[in-house]
């Protein structure tokens, strides 16, 4: 099932969204954070952030609202069951807060075939971006695999 | 943790909860991340797979806190993970990070997730800057 090399550079279209603070206390939750600068304000504000810091995994749940990021699998014919996240890198450039309307553009970086074929691997790059500045930058790898495959 | 303790060599560690069918469906909410190979296990048997496993961005997520426990957050400056286990349903895993380097005002880290049988299922870097 080899994925169609053309992609490589293919970009999405920029796509904006805001951290929102109810959401951003249900993620807490959900990774076990009790750290109260990521679910109070007042205690954010103490610490000296304008409002509650967006946590370092976070940048990745807002890209995956991203509209077209469902259409891009489905778009190259994969199965979302048949994909492993290989790997995900951030870099940071400055901090984001609740409330901030941040951007997200998606580039493919690279296609590569493992295994034989078995495997295939497909990397991008998102550039997130706040007022025009990058703020971070995102890479992450997605394998697609045969499930029936010996895992 | 203060910069004085850090030193090459010095190592962090988190207990992460068990990850029940219940986390993997809060953080499926919570990341948005609706891959039914996370929480739908009839979805999962459809396609060969056995049961549901946890969602890899969640124990990124675990090594993130123990990242922001012991660094102020704006202080990461990367941070970089290999998935390289599947992390089954209903596992304990222990987030570590080791100093590997203290130089030019970074600290450099290695990253590992483990399960208690040993296996590693997240391995990665990160580089914080230091006051």
């Amino acid at each position: 099932m080899p994925v169609d090399r053309s992609i490589i550079g293919s970009r999405t279209p920029a796509f904006s969204t805001v951290a929102e603070r109810g959401r951003l206390r249900f993620f807490a939750q959900a990774t076990g954070q009790t750290d109260p600068v990521y679910t109070d304000v007042a205690a954010a504000a103490e610490a000296g952030h304008p409002d509650l810091p967006v946590p370092p995994t976070f940048l990745f749940c807002l890209e995956m609202d991203n509209p077209a990021r469902g259409s891009f699998l489905s778009d190259l014919g994969i199965d979302v069951r048949t994909i492993l996240h290989g790997g995900q890198s951030f870099r940071y450039h400055a901090p984001a807060y609740a409330g901030e309307t941040l951007t997200f553009w998606t580039e493919v970086a690279d296609v590569q075939s493992k295994k034989g074929g078995a495997l295939e691997l497909i990397v991008r790059d998102t550039h997130v971006e706040r007022d025009g500045a990058e703020i971070a930058t995102l890479t992450g790898t997605i394998v697609v695999r045969d499930p029936r495959a010996g895992r | 943790m203060i910069a004085a303790d850090l030193a090459p060599g010095a190592v962090l560690s988190l207990e992460c909860p068990t990850i029940t069918r219940t986390a993997l469906a809060l953080y499926a909410g919570a990341s948005g991340d609706h891959n039914p190979v996370h929480i739908d296990i009839d979805a999962c048997r459809a396609v060969g797979i056995d049961d549901v496993f946890a969602h890899g961005m969640l124990s990124m997520a675990y090594l993130g806190r123990l990242l922001t426990d012991s660094f102020p957050q704006q202080s990461v400056r990367s941070f970089e993970v290999r998935f390289t286990a599947i992390t089954p349903v209903n596992a304990s895993p222990t987030c570590h990070a080791t100093v590997t380097d203290v130089e030019d005002g970074h600290a450099h880290l290695d990253l590992s997730v483990q399960l208690p049988d040993g296996t590693e299922t997240l391995r990665g870097r990160a580089v914080v800057s230091l006051p």
